[in-house]
């Protein structure tokens, strides 16, 4: 089924979120649709499946126009999304999931379960995608539940299927099995758009390319000659240097060392083993993994937001594997969040509020209980300030900055302090690409201010970018430690998946 | 289909086959239910044992009945030690090994055991009529059952509903006033019709409006009973003539009520308790095997992946809302035209809320709720009957027990249930 | 609220219940209506929903006025009529204080009734318990136990939330029934129970710790007390808590985004713990101002409803300590006006409940208002909690 988006142009309050999109997928073709946060890409597919309704063009299948005023009709015409976040009822089996919204009955309502079982093998069979139809969704790793997901959309027809960032939770050893599913369905004459902010997956399955840029079509382009470098400088409408600028570090002595340090999840698994390393000052160390290796429990070891069940953290030569996260936060350590609106900051608090959110606690800040808001006020105002936090009144409430604002007011309040340690946990998920170089700019300045930095990143340009030292983890282990000058991203990949030289 | 908390499992791949794994916290809470257990046993043995003596006679048949059954002579010493042997036995191997799935069975069987071991030693050396109790007992769980219902089907679709006792409350006044006025059938339908006004309300304000639900629901029972007092004192007090409804009869149902001990118990009751068996037998179904039993349970689950299927999240909650405000409503008229056929002022007290721990306590589930309001409901009749007996126990101490038994679930102290993942979230579309 | 600046930016106030916000919020396009308006026309499609529903019952619009006109004289129309509204607001001020700090931490404090009774039961044990202690010994005794009392019975749930993360709503609920049957039992006890009575009620507190009636000299029928400059002062002191202190930040930092706070390094046990600790405390002092300073004994159900209309209270003041005292204010002038109401032209006070369940509703949900009376204004609706599975 071909698919053409026509001028596709849809207005939201202060925003123009799709302006005059126009874009084609073929069939038995994979579209690759990229662009940054706020380009456009959500909004265009949720026009596509009949979630919202364009202001102004059409929607073309097979050379026919289509009018949706519901998901239903989307799905009707064949179109199939698989969203990021899956739309999943955990407590419910397969099938249930499967055929909610469709069931097979027999008699008044009363459902068939025979078969609606029957009809998930039929698919799970034609596809290769293997799955349990009385599985509990739950109990599935992730991997398993996207296969659930397109069985979905798969039941109900849909011809052409869209992918939103599939890849974004997945092993490598489940993207590779993504990409076999996908190259079964192009085989079979399926139409595939995909979703994506890696460049480098863009280029490896796509067999056509077109770039979103702040709700336009910035342009197209061909996998076969194209380079990150060129989607990237696309994606953003200035040249882009993905390594940032720094000279040699020149580090010191070792303020952070963890030694054999083991964490125990809440059903008494290991998901940290035997994790031994070090940061020193004046050095940037990157902890490389796909996210769910260990990296959040190996901060919130450092941090102290969950208890050790062996091994040691010293900080600056002295033991804190029992000090509180508040007592390790006052002996000189910095931390920003993986997650910014659910870790880093209140929403509803103002900017001036959030900025003292850690340190509220303690002189200039307050005394003996009681708040010196004078004093907080003015540091906010000195801080919006040095840290290009727009707009920098500091009476706005958190949630009313974007998301890389959001992102600079937390790193503005955890570099102000004059810390040994800074560690950083996913700096730049999720925000546009100036807030990106400017953060980067940050923590390299940081390191040659002679503090110990470590950053924890899913993203293996940003290691590459930032690292001085490069550590690798994989099912809760370090897997290797190299120097980022002396390696590769293909051979801190392949560490990363499991691959151990 | 339980939703009682999953001991986690570690799945293969596709096939999803499970193993099962115990933490750390759930060996503690075996641990301590295996000491509760041996704590009852040594209560039984410190307290009843030297206190009492004797024969304890239970009578097991009512006068009307076809098979008339001996009372139950029970030599009282002896059987306590037993109970408390039993105890002892089941709180060593809960406290060792663990029961595992049925740990919560167990112990709820070993409170049962405990109770049995209550009644001998308050009935040593005297008499009582332990069938007209279990009578009582099932006429009284049935309005918290039916509340209990009434929660797990707004609850299901994701809408918390403290209103119950409200709903209670205005379908046993309605009830009993168009009962005065136009007969039993019609106050009935009065009362139900009432039960769904109310959810009306609540549906439009929680998905409409979006209000926070315990707000509305607080203020439903607020609303009710201020309604009710005042209407009851401005006009009932004047009409006493429409105050003043016809009460359904027990109707025996042939066959089953002359079974001895279960018969008279649960084929012997009012259409209202009727009612309730029909009425947690059709949920159970619906809510499990139908089509529009799977939506609902989505919407609660997950509304957004069951919207971007096309389900309707508002249809579906307005729906699942008033069904339950309906039960409510049928469930007041037990106060009414079930039992006393007059309204006084609060007649509910506080029933609407140990329908809701019923509904926590059984995990969601109509069978769960029954099974929790049956508990509740012989509690509630054994406190009546202690009172008759003249035991050294004041009143207000057992008439405790309920609650504390709630907080006790609710606290995770017997394992957690989990709601629908949805539950009090309002739903907005993107 | 929300003011959008010519760049586009959406400006929203930061909640701080004074300062320049205060007035802004009053004199502001957009922002005093939903401040001022809504809840002056909630009031208004109050009453006159419950004079409809007077008439419904068979009075004339004539009549229905002339009770109307009888709360209003009962509320505010003489010096006897406001001491009745201050002596009603007194209570509610504490119960609206203490479910006013729980929602600002996020917790649904629904055991008011409870808290009030034990923190009334402890006041009056210590009352009639000793004897031969001056006032200010004594009085000041007595005012701190009944604090006790309450702060007991919110620790117990507080605790089970913060440990177990059993709902508070459950939990507060049971209590209050535990607490019905407890004071009950206690009324029947040697330990309470008036020496000749059968009947269950206390023994008399001892004047040494009576709150003293402030107007009796002018008038014996004036049965305001000391417990209303003691309720003010929670107020002026909550305010002070949530605002000015260290605490006060971790409240609401709990309240609003309680994972964010842990990472901050807050411990978000303590604080629930001492959130309902102190919200009890307060629910308590409610109790123990109603058997100090008015009833001078304690018999049952001597909480009345306090709990409840706590909450009712709490969410016209928009959980903010001054808009708590007005609320109060506005729901003590109903109660006293609906006293005289009923007395004077026979109609029964549980109409005011119905009064201030709906004015609850409409100001919950300022989008019916506007709906109503085509006001255009902020009409996003009160969430608190999230359920069970918070």
């Amino acid at each position: 089924m071909e698919l053409e988006l026509r001028g596709i142009t849809k207005q939201f309050p202060g925003v123009l979120a799709n302006d005059d999109v126009s874009l084609t997928a073929r069939s038995g073709k994979v579209l690759a649709l990229i662009g940054e946060n706020g380009a456009g890409k959500s909004t265009l597919m949720n026009v596509l499946s009949g979630l919202y309704h364009p202001d102004a063009g059409e929607i073309v299948i097979d050379g026919v126009v289509q009018k949706f005023s519901d998901p239903g009709d989307a799905i009707e015409a064949g179109i199939g999304m698989v969203h990021q976040h899956f739309m999943l009822v955990p407590v419910f089996s397969v099938w249930e999931n499967v055929v909610l919204g469709v069931e097979p009955v027999r008699g008044p309502g009363i459902m068939n379960r025979k078969e609606a079982r029957t009809e998930v093998r039929d698919i799970s069979q034609r596809y290769g995608l293997a799955v349990d139809p009385d599985a509990m969704v739950e109990d599935l790793p992730v991997g398993i539940q996207q296969r659930v997901e397109i069985i979905k959309v798969l039941l109900r027809g849909a011809r052409i299927l869209v992918f939103d960032e599939p890849t974004a939770v997945l092993t490598p050893q489940e993207v590779d099995e993504f990409f076999g599913i996908v190259a079964e369905l192009k085989g079979r004459g399926a139409t595939i758009i995909f979703i994506t902010h890696k460049l480098k997956e863009a280029l490896a399955i796509a067999d056509d390319i077109t770039v979103l840029r702040d709700g336009k079509v910035a342009g197209h382009a061909d996998p076969a000659t194209a380079t990150p470098e060129i989607l990237a400088s696309m994606m953003v409408g200035r040249s882009i240097d993905l390594v940032v600028d720094k000279a040699e570090a020149e580090p010191g002595e070792t303020v952070l060392e963890l030694n054999g340090v083991r964490m125990l999840d809440d059903y008494g698994r290991a998901v940290l083993k035997d994790v031994s390393l070090t940061v020193r000052a004046g050095e940037i160390v990157g902890v490389a993994g796909i996210q769910g290796n260990g990296q959040t429990e190996l901060v919130e070891a450092i941090t102290g937001l969950l208890p050790v069940a062996a091994g040691t953290v010293s900080f600056r030569g002295t033991d804190i594997t029992d000090d509180s996260p508040r007592q390790r936060h006052v002996a000189g350590i910095a931390h920003v969040p993986e997650d910014r609106n659910h870790m880093g900051m209140v929403g509803s608090f103002s900017i001036a509020e959030n900025l003292v959110l850690d340190s509220y606690y303690a002189p200039p800040f307050s005394t003996r209980g009681v708040l010196h808001r004078d004093v907080i006020r003015d540091s906010a105002t000195q801080l919006v300030e040095d840290f290009d936090v727009r707009p920098p009144i500091i009476d706005n409430t958190g949630d009313a900055l974007s998301g890389g604002n959001a992102q600079k007011m937390i790193v503005a309040r955890e570099f102000s302090r004059d810390v040994p340690l800074v560690i950083c946990a996913q700096p730049t998920r999720g925000i546009d690409v100036g807030s990106i170089e400017y953060i980067h700019e940050q923590i390299v300045r940081k390191r040659d201010e002679g503090k110990a930095i470590l950053i924890v990143s899913t993203e293996l340009d940003e290691i590459f970018a930032l690292s001085d030292r490069i550590l690798v983890m994989f099912d809760g282990r370090i897997v290797a430690e190299l120097k980022a000058s002396e390696t590769t991203p293909t051979e801190v990949g392949l560490y990363m998946a499991g691959k151990a030289a | 289909m339980s939703t009682f908390e999953k001991t986690p499992v570690e799945s293969h791949e596709s096939t999803g086959k499970r193993t099962r794994v115990l933490t750390k916290s759930q060996i503690k809470r075996a641990r301590i239910s295996g000491i509760v257990m041996l704590a009852l046993s040594a209560f039984v043995m410190a307290f009843f044992i030297p206190n009492a003596e004797g024969v304890a006679t239970f009578g097991l048949s009512g006068s009307g009945e076809t098979i008339q059954l001996d009372a139950l002579a029970i030599p009282v010493t002896s059987s306590l030690w037993a109970l408390a042997m039993l105890l002892a036995a089941l709180g060593g191997t809960q406290f060792v090994r663990g029961f595992q799935r049925r740990s919560t069975l167990i112990l709820g069987a070993s409170f049962g055991v405990f109770t049995m071991a209550m009644m001998v030693w308050a009935t040593a050396g005297e008499k009582f009529s332990l069938i007209s109790m279990l009578v009582a007992t099932v006429s009284r769980c049935t309005p918290i059952a039916l509340g209990a219902l009434s929660g797990i089907l707004c609850e299901r679709s994701g809408v918390v509903n403290i209103g119950i006792e409200g709903m209670l409350l205005g379908g046993a006044f309605t009830g009993v006033v168009m009962g005065s006025i136009l007969g039993g059938w019609v106050g009935l339908l009065a009362a139900t019709l009432t039960g769904g006004l109310l959810a009306l309300l609540l549906a439009v304000l929680a998905v409409n409006f979006r209000v926070d639900q315990i707000i509305i629901g607080v203020v439903i029972n607020i609303l009710v009973l201020g309604l009710t007092s005042f209407l009851t004192s401005q006009v009932l007090v004047e009409n006493p003539q429409w105050n003043d409804a016809p009460i359904f009869p027990s109707i025996p149902i042939p066959v089953l009520s002359d079974i001895p001990i279960i018969g008279p118990m649960f084929f012997n009751q009012t259409i209202i308790v009727y009612g309730m068996y029909v009425l947690i037998g059709a949920v159970t179904f619906f809510l499990f095997r139908t089509r529009w039993g799977l939506r609902t349970r989505s919407v609660g689950e997950n509304p957004r992946a069951a919207d971007s299927l096309g389900v309707s999240v508002p249809r579906v909650r307005y729906l699942a809302v008033i069904y339950g405000g309906m039960v409510g409503g049928f469930a007041g008229a037990w106060f009414t035209l079930g039992t006393v056929g007059r309204f006084d002022e609060n007649i509910t007290a506080g029933t609407g809320f140990i329908g809701l721990a019923a509904m926590i306590f059984g995990a969601w589930n109509p069978i769960g709720a029954l099974g929790a309001a049956l508990i509740f409901g012989f509690s509630e009749s054994l406190e009546q009957k202690f009172a008759l007996l003249d035991i050294p126990i004041p009143g207000e101490f057992l008439a405790m027990a309920p609650y504390l038994v709630t907080i006790v679930v609710v606290a995770g102290l017997v394992g957690r249930a989990r709601p629908p993942a949805a539950d009090g979230q309002p739903y907005e579309k993107q | 609220m929300s003011i959008t600046s010519p760049d586009g930016t959406v400006t929203v106030e930061p909640d701080d219940g004074r300062g320049p916000s205060f007035f802004r919020r009053l004199t502001t396009a957009t922002d005093w209506k939903t401040g001022l308006v809504i809840p002056a026309l909630a009031v208004f499609t109050a009453l006159v929903i419950g004079g409809v529903i007077i008439m419904l019952t068979g009075y004339s619009l004539a009549e229905t006025l002339d009770a109307y006109r009888a709360l209003l004289q009962g509320s505010v129309g003489s010096l006897r009529a406001i001491s009745q509204t201050l002596t009603e607001a007194t209570p509610l001020i504490f119960t609206g204080l203490s479910v006013a700090l729980a929602f600002r931490a996020g917790l649904f404090n629904i055991g008011g009734e409870g808290q009030v009774l034990m923190g009334g039961m402890l006041a009056v044990l210590a009352g009639f318990t000793f004897t031969g202690l001056p006032l200010f010994i004594h009085l000041p005794l007595a005012i701190v136990c009944g604090a006790i009392g309450g702060a007991i019975w919110g620790f117990i749930p507080g605790l089970l939330k913060a440990k177990t993360g059993a709902h508070e709503v459950i939990v507060t609920i049971m209590l209050n029934y535990i607490a019905y049957r407890l004071v009950d039992y206690l009324l029947k006890s040697t330990l309470f129970q008036r020496e000749g009575r059968n009947d269950p009620i206390s023994k008399t507190v001892e004047e040494s710790a009576q709150l003293p009636a402030l107007l009796a000299w002018l008038d014996p029928a004036m049965k305001v007390h000391l417990g209303l400059f003691l309720a003010l002062g929670a107020a002026g002191f909550i305010w002070w808590l949530l605002f000015r202190t260290n605490t006060g930040f971790e409240f609401r930092a709990v309240g609003a985004n309680p994972s964010a706070a842990r990472y901050a390094g807050m411990s978000v046990t303590k604080v629930y713990i001492l959130v309902m600790t102190i919200a009890g405390a307060l629910a308590g002092l409610a109790g123990t101002g109603q058997v100090l300073g008015l009833l001078d004994r304690a018999s049952p159900g001597f909480s009345a409803g306090l709990g409840f209309d706590g909450i009712a209270v709490a969410l016209l003041g928009r959980s903010n300590p001054f808009g708590v005292v007005a609320a109060a204010l506005l729901f003590g002038g109903l109660n006293a006006g609906g006293q005289y109401m009923q007395a004077n032209a026979d109609v029964g006070i549980d109409l005011i409940s119905v009064i201030q369940a709906l004015i609850v509703i409409f100001v919950a949900a300022p989008a019916l208002i506007s709906a109503i009376y085509r006001v255009k204004t902020d009409t996003s609706s009160t969430q608190i909690s999230k359920g069970w599975g918070a």
